[in-house]
């Protein structure tokens, strides 16, 4: 087991230097310049474009910018922003916490709705339960979160008057009322999150449970006369959550990089928001930052997720 | 259901007595079994026929601009209404509607097999291969979608427009880069379904028969680990419609001028208070569409599965 | 009216009983046009104390609570001199301050300058060549040092070092400034300069402490602290920031205006779209005021109706226009489509620009997009008044739009069509992703179907239309396309830079990668002359009538105006924002008060 994990991590370090080197020159490539809100400025003359992006190393080779970028990161520098001329792990750090508050607390909402409303959904399939359960999941990834958190605004925050719509990350206060604060302002996007999300998850957590349901040894778990709900629980659920385990892995880095969407329908200052706008503005090194740290949570909860595999089922063999 | 068990042995009993049905006739007699499937491809017909035929029926200009029906709720003149240009919606849903329905499907069609392809052959293989497919699909995953897709406009559209035709050209591009984009959880589920599924007993039983890995792979394994593919297949087919209308945001999808229903959808957005009904109809239909094919799928899964008899 | 009553006009204006602009309505109505009623002013020594000024209430400064302003951009640095866009310029003015700003009709407004110079108090020179700025003596910085010449002088040199890389240096390179005393500075030009109000003026001319930013000028100019917690002169102070997200400020006690500002502590939260800012205003009234409001006319109407506040139009120099491409973009000469040696098959003939001009309906653009947010034009030019031209006309008419083309030898064909010489009139218009656009474009093309000409639409992010990288084809200078439409903002009173877009040798060509201004590489000799002569010309009368003349050669052939669209922002009832359409809307921030 210990020679598995130290072998996968040290297979990461040549797939991430490799995934780094592919994002670079994609970025590079990319169309666009951090400096184009400039050009429809008359006031601005062209030469002030062109000297900035020479000091910024825009117009150097992508192999020599690219090399430049991994000897500063190797040092633990980061670059910076050409938007806020600032570092830009400063940056990322000030949007991390909201981040990880917002979208962690929809994941969480999503499998504590889906995993027991799928296996009870499965329990009794085309019954009128699992009927209401699969039309909630449909209208849930039918529409696209720009439409339901649009919905819950107009009517949450407009209509009703209860729940703010504009996210602010530091509320002055203390003690209850500004936990009660945080909560209400926080209420709407993770529902959207979460909604959206559990949607799907409960499909899944549906469909694995209803192939693992008719496999043999359930079959003969339930001719040694174990109850159903012992059956459910030890010998189904247990092979279910593979496919939930894999959703889940591939869904924590993106509580790292933030939920761009939702982010921006109620103002979250959160990654999501902070790499859109980047993107936006052809903010190299901001984008490159945040999708290495990316990449880097993908390949660890890969291997994380191969381990949870051997766990919930011992005769997958990990070589 | 929990009791069809019983029939069981019967039925495996019979056959010398009767004639072997063909394995597609069996197929679809338990298909036909299964009244939401049967109802879900009735649905799925009309909303094909609906915007194939329907403009046949309902042939109205889909750009005539009249600003004296602004945002009018349905009627006879516009039976779903119009939006804020005045143009009739129906018939932009219709138009749309081969759109959106044609690249669903196909981008859905084109993630799911590469996706299955890729995670059937990372999880049969003992060595090498596994690690190099899933570093590819870390790869992807990572790949910032928005800065990639201008990439991708920047560097093939005028190349694939001069070869295919404009519409042509750019319904490839974007199936492809939808499809493209979205086969990597396809990829992971089948993975871990193989992982897990090749090591249980009757998947032994045959191996140890002399069985070929493909035969194994197509006869126990995949059938067995179809469930979250059905799934991921009608989750895609909405992702590419909204996605599609994402797509042409950036310039990469079809004109501007172009209705499809996640474009229709996202041009509603501003007017929601007055006119739901603009985007009731595109929401609606996509909603429909998601919902038959899900049903379909299980269906479908029900109907092939070997040990299952209804 | 004789001449008594206009100097008894004139008196009641001095003494603060009648308003500037009210003398200035009263004229225009006795049929003198405003740029004279301004001139009759001035020349009776009325400083140009703008009206902006005069709508402010409170007795005393501070108390009023909160001011709340949302921002769907975020501001992402706070050095005026680094602003990369509108957003952060306006970011930087709650904090810092140009000696002057412009006001609502396109005049300057002392800030930190004593008075504005004239040749009346000797701050501007009989030739042209110098300016002489006097500072208002006692204003400090949030610090509580003073302000003083030293100041301007680095501020100068600050912006105008190429290692700064400043994006405000082109307003400062080509000038030289030299202290004169501890209050006052002298600007010097190389040539006779009419247009001497560019440095320190407005969101390029805002003044940074040199005892702050002394050790970070060059090229360690990344590396201020201050660049993102400034220290200036202006009403409030810096709390925090959050870059992309939150600015926070309180009310600087030591404000150099008496009884302002009105506001205890001030917000600006960034991020979002317009219209759910729109409704944070109008509907909710969760914030004070909300920027930019770049939503159809419709829609804002709506939201009104929530009785929140209201949306507040103010006019400056931004246009929406077409552009006809002079140069075939289907033909590539040495590498490059749309270059100069070639000629457009279409608009190469004048007859086929005026029959587009025709086809154009910008009275319902204008009617059901824009709205109270946009005027139909036909110029380039449309403020500040005295610059306008009177001589043009729009009109949307297909049957003469018709006859034109027939006349020009375009025929129609079997389809409906038009040909001539075996080629379709199929025309490529492409603009960048914006809704009011993309139905711009929708009206243009019905209109056009009409008369026989296809047109294919295009779209382009706008992240990617508007960039300058030579090597992307989809972006606006390189105009790889029949048409194209987009908004450009002439950000300062005067035209100019904004003239300069016209000029021949500013053609984007790949030679200048594409630097250069003028998109649609229209070429005339005359208008050259023009330009060149309205350069030096130090007659404002004299200058303002070449500018005329200018803006009517443009608008006859390649260029099409098609709507002077406002500034539109949202305010919450009960709150007096005043604003101006040529400067930042932030630039008469201390006048901002809530009604009682």
């Amino acid at each position: 087991m210990g020679a598995y994990i130290l072998r996968r991590l040290l297979i990461a370090v040549p797939s991430l230097l490799g995934i780094s080197l592919i994002l670079f020159v994609v970025l590079a490539m990319a169309p666009g310049d951090p400096f184009g809100e400039l050009a429809s400025n008359p006031n601005v003359p062209p030469s002030v474009r062109a000297a900035l992006r020479v000091k910024f190393g825009l117009d150097d080779p992508i192999f020599t910018r690219y090399l430049r970028w991994l000897w500063a990161m190797l040092h633990g520098d980061w670059g910076f922003s050409f938007a806020s001329r600032v570092n830009v792990d400063a940056l990322i750090l000030q949007r991390l916490p909201t981040t990880l508050f917002v979208v962690g607390s929809s994941q969480v909402l999503a499998l504590l709705v889906a995993v027991p409303v799928g296996l009870y959904a499965a329990r009794r399939p085309y019954s009128l339960a699992d009927q209401v359960a699969n039309t909630l999941a449909f209208v849930g990834f039918s529409l696209p979160t720009f439409f339901t958190g649009l919905l819950f605004i107009l009517l949450f925050s407009i209509k009703l008057g209860w729940l703010p719509f504009v996210y602010q990350a530091d509320l002055p206060g203390s003690g209850l009322a500004w936990v009660w604060a945080n909560v209400r302002q926080a209420i709407m996007p993770v529902a959207v999150l979460g909604f959206f999300q559990a949607a799907s998850y409960t499909r899944y957590v549906r469909a694995s449970a209803l192939d693992v349901a008719r496999l043999d040894y359930v079959t003969t778990a339930r001719a040694k006369g174990l109850t159903e709900g012992t059956v459910t629980r030890r010998h189904i659920a247990r092979n279910a959550l593979i496919p939930v385990v894999t959703l889940v892995a591939l869904q924590i880095p993106a509580v790292f990089g933030g939920a761009i969407v939702t982010e921006q329908i109620f103002r979250i200052p959160g990654i999501g928001s902070l790499l859109i706008d980047a993107m936006l503005a052809n903010d190299t090194p901001v984008v490159m930052a945040v999708t290495f740290v990316f990449a880097g949570l993908v390949i660890l909860f890969n291997l994380v997720a191969d381990l949870l595999y051997g766990w919930l089922d011992p005769r997958i063999a990990l070589r | 259901m929990a009791g069809s068990t019983l029939a069981s042995p019967s039925v495996e009993a019979v056959p010398p007595a009767r004639a072997p049905a063909s394995p597609g006739r069996e197929t679809w007699r338990r298909f036909r079994r299964h009244r939401l499937a049967l109802v879900s491809v009735a649905v799925l017909a009309v909303l094909v026929a609906g915007v194939l035929v329907g403009g046949l029926v309902w042939p109205v200009a889909i750009d005539d601009i009249d600003f004296a029906a602004q945002l009018q709720g349905p009627s006879w003149d516009h039976p779903f209404g119009t939006d804020d240009l005045g143009q009739d919606l129906l018939a932009r849903m219709i138009y749309g509607g081969r759109i959106s329905l044609a690249v669903g499907f196909a981008a859905m069609a084109v993630a799911c097999v590469i996706g299955v392809v890729v995670g059937a052959l990372a999880g049969m293989s003992r060595r090498l291969l596994d690690p190099v497919l899933m570093w590819l699909t870390d790869l992807f995953l990572s790949l910032p979608q928005l800065p990639l897709l201008l990439l991708i406009i920047y560097l093939f559209r005028d190349s694939l427009k001069a070869v295919f035709g404009t519409q042509g050209g750019v319904f490839l591009m974007i199936v492809a880069v939808i499809g493209g984009l979205r086969w990597m959880p396809v990829a992971r589920l089948v993975r871990a379904q193989f992982l897990t599924l090749r090591e249980k007993v009757f998947v032994e039983a045959a191996r140890s028969q002399g069985a070929s890995p493909f035969h194994l792979v197509r006869r126990h394994i995949l059938p067995n680990a179809l469930g979250p593919v059905i799934v991921a297949a009608s989750i895609e087919v909405s992702a590419a419609i909204i996605a599609e209308s994402t797509l042409s945001f950036l310039g990469l999808g079809f004109p501007p001028d172009i209705p499809t229903w996640g474009r229709l959808l996202f041009d509603a957005k501003d007017h929601l208070d007055v006119a739901p009904h603009w985007a009731l109809f595109p929401g609606g239909a996509i909603f429909l569409t998601v919902l038959s094919i899900n049903f379909i799928g299980d269906g479908l899964r029900d109907a092939l599965d070997p040990r299952r008899v209804l | 009216m004789d001449e008594r009553d206009l100097r008894g006009l004139i008196g009641q204006v001095k003494s603060g009983h009648l308003s500037r602009r009210g003398f200035v309505q009263r004229m225009v109505a006795l049929g003198l046009t405003a740029p004279l009623a301004g001139l009759m002013l001035a020349g009776n020594g009325v400083a140009m104390a703008s009206d902006l000024r005069a709508g402010y209430r409170p007795t005393k400064a501070g108390g009023g609570g909160a001011l709340k302003l949302l921002w769907w951009q975020a501001p992402t640095l706070l050095n005026p001199h680094f602003a990369i866009g509108t957003k952060d310029q306006e970011a930087c003015r709650i904090f810092y301050e140009p000696l002057a700003a412009w006001d609502a009709d396109g005049n300057l407004a002392p800030v930190l300058a004593a008075e504005i110079p004239s040749k009346e108090n000797g701050g501007l020179a009989a030739d042209g060549r110098s300016v002489v700025w006097r500072i208002k003596p006692g204003v400090t910085w949030h610090d509580g040092k003073p302000l003083t010449a030293d100041d301007l002088v680095f501020t100068w040199e600050y912006a105008r070092d190429p290692a700064t890389a400043a994006v405000t240096t082109g307003s400062y390179k080509d000038c030289k400034v030299e202290k004169v005393d501890d209050l006052t500075v002298r600007v010097l030009f190389d040539k006779p300069t009419p247009y001497w109000s560019d440095a320190f003026v407005g969101n390029v001319g805002t003044v940074i402490p040199k005892h702050i930013f002394a050790p970070y000028a060059g090229a360690k100019s990344r590396e201020a602290p201050q660049n993102l917690a400034p220290v200036g002169t202006g009403p409030y102070r810096f709390l925090e920031f959050r870059p992309g997200d939150i600015v926070r400020a309180e009310r600087n006690p030591a404000y150099h205006l008496p009884n302002r500002p009105a506001f205890d502590t001030l917000e600006m939260k960034g991020g979002g779209d317009a219209v759910s800012a729109a409704r944070a205003v109008l509907q909710t009234g969760e914030y004070d005021y909300a920027w930019n409001l770049l939503v159809e006319d419709e829609v804002l109407k709506r939201l009104e109706t929530g009785g929140k506040g209201r949306v507040d139009v103010v006019y400056g120099g931004k246009l929406e226009f077409l552009l006809l491409n002079t140069t075939d973009p289907n033909v590539e000469v040495d590498g490059e489509k749309s270059s100069l040696k070639t000629k457009h098959p279409a608009f190469s003939d004048p007859k086929i620009c005026q029959a587009l001009n025709l086809l154009i309906d910008r009275k319902s653009i204008e009617d059901y997009i824009y709205g109270r947010t946009g005027r139909a034009t036909a110029n380039s030019v449309n403020g500040p008044e005295r610059f306008v031209s009177k001589n043009t006309r729009f009109a949307f008419d297909p049957a003469k739009a018709n006859a034109l083309l027939d006349e020009a030898g375009w025929k129609k064909g079997a389809d409906g069509i038009r040909a001539k010489d075996g080629k379709r009139l199929k025309l490529l218009f492409q603009t960048s992703i914006n809704a009011p656009r993309q139905k711009t474009q929708a009206i243009i093309k019905q209109a056009a179907a009409k008369a026989g000409i296809e047109v294919e639409l295009k779209s382009i992010t706008g992240s990617v239309f508007f960039s300058s990288d030579p090597a992307n084809p989809d972006t606006f200078p390189h105009f790889y396309a029949d048409m194209e439409m987009y908004a450009f903002s002439m950000s300062q009173a005067d035209p100019a830079t904004w003239m300069l877009q016209y000029v021949s040798r500013e053609a984007a060509t790949k030679d200048n990668k594409w630097q250069g201004r003028n998109v649609a590489r229209w070429r005339n000799p005359d208008y050259d002359a023009l330009y060149t002569a309205a350069q030096t010309e130090l007659d404002p009368v004299k200058r303002a009538a070449l500018m005329i003349k200018a803006n009517d050669l443009v608008v006859s052939e390649n260029i099409l105006p098609l709507i002077h669209r406002a500034e539109v922002s949202g305010v919450s009832a009960g709150l007096v924002a005043p604003r101006s359409g040529w400067d930042n809307d932030l630039s008469f921030l201390p006048e901002w008060s809530r009604d009682a």
